[in-house]
């Protein structure tokens, strides 16, 4: 015999029809997003891939076997994977890949993480103002935004690059002022559809500025479009990032920056394969990551686009 | 027809030619300022982030009371609008300067190095369509299938991968291991001095020339290069297909098509992707200009002397006259694909015309 328990369950309490508390609701909508998200395998195998990627990065200390800089020229010159001691190999200054890439993460998330929030924020408020303003405002800045757009990234990034000069700095920069046109027009589009309804109308009559409209009544409602939208393009800016340090413009040696790293496997690629081949694995498993998390996401958080 | 009916008639006709007017306005207007804009750019990476565009001129360790000369030279004196003005004139005319790392006018070696990146990109493109397009018809019609799963797969990959980085291991395998295709260059070395290029599309020069061992040569040397980037745009167009074949399966008309007992293969390949063809072809050219500029890694990779390896060898070289005459000719291809993709759009679909 089972007891049937009068007490209603958590979950029945999070899909309430008639939530009592704004806490109630929101946990409702984020427990509904969870299970779409999570019904979805790939997406789930995305974001475990970008949580141990985090994990790596911040334990990389502790994980590492060996220095990501020093070598041991004397034993271990480009000793090939499975090596005792050296589970990928090592390379021309005898240091361990394997503990190059662990810290190599940081510099992946360093400068997806730099990238995104210079970009979104940008194309964030470009695309509200334009949005919410129209007229003149609305037909310049979005001129603005097709110019740039019309461009092609990779080539400009490298002539920003090579005007700065070489650095992981710089490479963000030039990076991320070529990214942020598609958030531009996604707030815009989200903000236009917002602009005429009834709420902001209220909110105007009450005397909000618009300012306070733009951010506290509009941005809420494009965020997570645009969240979405920089989630799946991490994966092309991991890419153009390891180009930039692959050509000598973006991270410098000794850091253990992943495109940097096939860059000096680059010069032994044909004997010694794995030196540039290990990080380009890496590269592969954190944006193949980023673009199962995006892909979820996208399912999850906006349905009509689903399927496609 | 009655005369009502006549003068209904010429009133729609010349509404629509100004219709087409219009549009053909606007399309200048914004090819335009485009392309003023990518000078802007262009010319702040150039002018304005250096701190004194003078000082390389003269070398490395010159007193910075030395650069007035070469400056005044430059222009650099002049107010920066002007020195703009200067600068739009001479892009126009398809005047860069002149490269330091060659000498010679940058214009005319990236008339030189062009024709390598044109021939690999559109080699690219057309397998990129050629498998592309029927991947994604197939993914489409058998939704949720194995073939559906591989074309998800190998799109995602695609999204995924440095694709220069798989140039890499293209070589260790292909070239290293197996024999199965030449070193990265576009020829060997025995015929780079014997064969003269016409068009500089050295496939196509040796075949016009009938030079056949010279043309297999190059096909050995092309063809890991091109199916890798070729892999790209694959990667980009099948998923797009699937993505409108799946929104036209779904219209009334292809019921209809079925219910009026046509076969199968005629519903699909005859309407459905006929339907989906004009924003295909919009796909595929934009995926064409995405290999234009996106093949500077693997011309890195592979020794190709196109326009990536001339602004990257450049750029390394601290040479800004060639780099930004390289940036500007590929920006200027990028921008009129892009537009005249737009143009092609909006002409050929009659479904955008009435907005």
């Amino acid at each position: 015999m089972t007891v049937e328990t009068t007490q209603p369950s958590l979950r029945d309490w999070l899909l309430s029809d008639r939530p009592q508390s704004r806490r109630q609701a929101r946990l409702g909508r984020a427990y509904v997003t969870w299970r779409q998200f999570s019904a979805n395998r790939l997406a789930v195998i995305g974001l475990a891939i970008i949580i141990a990627l985090v994990l790596v990065a911040a334990l990389a200390d502790v994980i590492a076997p060996h220095s990501p800089v020093i070598g041991d020229l004397t034993n271990a010159y480009l000793k090939p994977p499975g090596t005792s001691g050296y589970l990928l190999g090592t390379d021309d200054l005898g240091r361990d890949i394997l503990s190059r890439l662990i810290y190599g993460s940081r510099w992946t998330l360093y400068i997806v993480v730099l990238v995104a929030i210079i970009s979104a924020p940008i194309g964030l408020i470009i695309g509200m103002i334009s949005g919410y303003m129209g007229g003149w405002v609305d037909v310049i800045l979005m001129r603005i935004t097709d110019i740039f757009l019309a461009f092609p990234k990779l080539v400009l990034a490298l002539a920003f690059a090579g005007a700065l000069g070489a650095g992981i700095e710089n490479a963000v920069i030039a990076i991320a002022i070529t990214s942020w046109p598609p958030y531009a027009r996604l707030a815009r589009a989200e903000t236009m559809t917002v602009r005429r309804s009834d709420y902001i109308a209220a909110v105007q009559l009450m005397g909000a500025s618009p300012l306070r409209i733009i951010f506290r009544h509009v941005m809420p409602l494009c965020i997570s479009s645009v969240i979405v939208r920089v989630t799946l393009d991490m994966a092309g800016v991991i890419l153009t990032a390891a180009g930039l340090g692959f050509l000598g413009l973006g991270a410098q040696p000794p850091l253990p920056e992943w495109g940097v790293m096939i860059a000096n496997g680059f010069k032994y690629y044909l004997d010694q394969w794995w030196v540039a081949a290990m990080p380009g694995i890496a590269i592969l498993i954190v944006s193949l990551g980023f673009n199962l998390l995006g892909d979820g996401l996208r399912d999850a958080l906006d349905p009509k686009e689903s399927g496609q | 027809m009655s005369v009502a009916d006549n003068q209904a008639a010429a009133g729609r006709s010349s509404a629509q030619a100004v219709a087409v007017l219009s549009a053909i306005g606007r399309f200048l207007a914004i090819a335009l300022t485009t392309y003023l804009g990518l000078l802007a750019v262009t010319f702040f990476i150039g002018r304005v982030i250096p701190i004194d565009p003078g000082l390389p001129a003269l070398g490395a360790g010159a007193e910075p009371a030395a650069a007035g000369p070469p400056r005044r030279e430059m222009g650099l004196d002049l107010p920066l609008i002007e020195q703009f003005y200067i600068y739009v004139k001479s892009a126009l005319s398809g005047d860069f300067g002149t490269s330091v790392l060659t000498t010679n006018p940058v214009m005319a070696d990236i008339r030189r190095v062009f024709p390598a990146t044109l021939e690999l990109a559109t080699l690219g493109t057309i397998i990129g369509a050629v498998i592309g397009v029927p991947l994604g018809v197939l993914a489409a019609v058998k939704r949720g299938s194995f073939i559906d799963q591989i074309v998800r797969i190998i799109g995602l990959i695609g999204y995924s991968v440095p694709i220069f980085w798989l140039g890499l291991l293209g070589l260790v395998l292909f070239y290293a291991k197996l024999q199965w295709v030449a070193f990265p260059a576009r020829l060997d070395v025995v015929y780079e001095y014997t064969f003269t290029p016409i068009t500089g599309f050295y496939l196509l020069d040796a075949a016009m020339q009938g030079q056949w061992d010279v043309f297999y040569d190059a096909f050995r040397h092309i063809i890991l290069p091109t199916a890798l980037l070729g892999y790209f745009s694959l990667a980009y167009i099948s998923r797009m297909t699937r993505s409108f074949m799946l929104n036209e399966l779904g219209q009334e008309y292809i019921v209809a098509a079925r219910a009026k007992g046509l076969s199968e293969a005629r519903v699909i390949w005859g309407h459905a992707l006929r339907s989906a063809a004009v924003p295909l072809i919009t796909v595929i050219a934009l995926s064409y200009a995405a290999l234009l500029e996106g093949s500077v890694l693997t011309e890195i990779v592979f020794s190709w002397p196109g326009i990536g390896f001339y602004i990257t060898s450049s750029l390394l070289n601290a040479d800004m006259n060639a780099v930004l005459g390289g940036t500007i000719v590929v920006g200027t291809v990028f921008i009129g694909i892009n537009l005249i993709s737009d143009l092609l759009y909006r002409t050929l679909d009659p479904r955008t015309r009435r907005k």
